[in-house]
């Protein structure tokens, strides 16, 4: 009995231990291809196999961070960008959900504009930049439009889509207890579509960004968006590459920060 | 007068490619305190009958009074339990068992601690702050039988509430929420396609014929299985014999439809 029991507990170790070096050796793997990737941009770079001035080097890129760093600049239009991503995406992912809310409130309205949805939904949303842009001016206010705009409609669709989903016996229940429309969606509708309204913000995350940094490359003096703008421009391609990193490594943050968000919030 | 009259209900369902009879002349009294059962094959309207007595569904003709008054417009006087529990899976116990009281608006603090005094008589002390998905299914449906009950409804319908769990539970259950009843004095309707479920629990059984939906026949419970718990009741002599005439007339739909 107690011999079967420490081969057990044996087991599970050696189980445990296969686990962890499963694990390591993706990590592993995961970091090989980091420095491969950076060592072979670096090397090719300065061997002139590629052209540096149009792909720069992971050193030269370096040496501009920090200098960008030190007067400020970098900080300075990351914070824009990075306000105007997030006040995008909120925004989007409410309005998005507030429309959804009187689709499912109407199911005449939601019969009637479903054809819209679908035209919007297809139409390439950066598009309406200049018009925007001319609207409501050039500056913040346009930008975060178009940070917004770009998610809206999706999150619209498929927010609607899961409401419709929630199963009608938790309704039954409700208006058994003689329940109205407005507390029916907000003790069940609103609650069970959670789930769903939390992971169409972690794509509106990657959507915002793209809105973002088209308002900026339309009109802004300012933001990473105007960086790559401005390094296309003058031809400081390392000045692209730096933007494109740091947005990289911020998108990537933020998104990890709704994904814990989500983990928080969803307790089922 | 009955507590519960149903007079002559029809309900068609209407689709694009046809008009479905569902119900057809349904005329029924239940008294107060009265256990009955819906009995039939599936497809035989026991459900929307069931919706339409609770003021869900509005039948394409006839009326239900619930003493004397007509069932629109009456809220909360029905309570409905339905195959599952349909626990809100993020809401607490507690939160979930208060619900009706809350849309209400009768939620203060003594038909609160009334409804967790429910929860404890039911057997589920100290699982207020749980969630549901932490409670086994037979649980769960106590709880809902709670939520149900918390209201204080005078009419219950009971839509196929075990038919979910497994054997035993749904024998235990049986017991507990026919004793609930009897204590409590409540009316209510079972909705089920188990004929020994049928004969433990009612006072009346009544056995509907398919398509479109009719009150085939009314099987008066004896005396003696009233009186006694189900668990007892299938286990009384009478039992078989009220079983075998039931099943006949089960036997017999099926086979004059075939």
């Amino acid at each position: 009995m107690k011999q079967g029991k420490t081969n057990v507990s044996l087991l599970h170790k050696n189980y445990l231990h296969s686990l962890t070096i499963k694990k390591r050796w993706v990590r592993f793997y995961q970091i090989v291809i980091f420095l491969l990737f950076f060592s072979s941009w670096e090397i090719s770079s300065q061997k002139r196999w590629i052209d540096p001035l149009l792909f720069s080097s992971p050193s030269k890129i370096w040496d501009l961070f920090l200098e960008k760093l030190q007067d400020g600049s970098l900080m300075a239009n990351l914070g824009v960008t990075l306000t105007e991503t997030i006040f995008g995406f909120i925004l989007g992912t409410l309005l998005g959900t507030v429309l959804a809310a009187l689709l499912w409130w109407s199911p005449m309205l939601s019969k009637i504009v479903d054809p819209y949805l679908v035209i919007l939904n297809a139409m390439p949303k950066v598009a309406l930049g200049p018009i925007l842009i001319v609207a409501l001016g050039p500056g913040y206010p346009s930008i975060i439009a178009m940070g917004a705009i770009i998610s809206v409609i999706i999150t619209t669709i498929v927010v609607y889509t899961s409401f419709k989903e929630v199963d009608p016996n938790y309704l039954k229940v409700l208006q058994t207890f003689g329940a109205t429309r407005l507390q029916c969606f907000k003790e069940a509708i609103l609650p069970a579509s959670f789930p769903t309204i939390i992971s169409t913000l972690k794509v509106n995350v990657g959507l915002s960004w793209v809105g973002v940094i088209v308002g900026e490359f339309l009109v802004s003096s300012r933001g990473l968006g105007y960086f790559i703008i401005y390094g296309f421009q003058v031809f400081n391609f390392t000045l692209v590459f730096l933007s494109l990193l740091v947005i990289a490594v911020v998108a990537t943050i933020m998104y990890q920060l709704v994904e814990l968000l989500e983990k928080k919030l969803i307790k089922e | 007068m009955s507590f519960l009259a149903i007079k002559d209900i029809h309900h068609t369902y209407f689709t694009k490619a046809s008009a479905t009879t569902a119900l057809s002349e349904i005329s029924l009294h239940v008294e107060e305190g009265e256990f009955i059962s819906f009995l039939g094959p599936s497809g035989c309207g026991k459900t929307t009958l069931l919706s339409i007595i609770a003021g869900l569904i509005k039948p394409t003709q006839g009326t239900i009074l619930l003493e004397n008054k007509p069932i629109t417009g009456l809220k909360n006087q029905i309570g409905y339990m339905l195959q599952q529990d349909y626990l809100f899976p993020w809401k607490t116990i507690e939160e979930n068992i208060l619900i009706g009281l809350k849309l209400s608006k009768q939620l203060n603090e003594q038909t609160k601690s009334a409804a967790l005094d429910l929860l404890n008589q039911m057997g589920l002390k100290g699982i207020e702050k749980q969630l549901p998905k932490q409670l086994s299914g037979g649980m769960r449906q106590r709880a809902a039988l709670v939520r149900t009950l918390a209201t204080e409804p005078k009419l219950l319908m009971l839509d196929e509430p075990f038919s979910a769990l497994d054997y035993q539970t749904k024998l235990k259950l049986e017991d507990l929420v026919s004793n609930t009843l009897d204590s409590f004095g409540k009316t209510a309707i079972l909705v089920t396609h188990d004929i020994g479920e049928a004969i433990a629990m009612s006072d009346r059984v009544v056995l509907f014929s398919p398509s479109p939906g009719k009150i085939h026949k009314v099987f008066e419970m004896p005396e003696e299985l009233r009186n006694i718990s189900p668990f007892n009741a299938r286990n009384h002599e009478a039992f078989s014999s009220i079983f075998q005439k039931i099943w006949k007339e089960l036997d017999s739909l099926e086979t004059g439809k075939n």
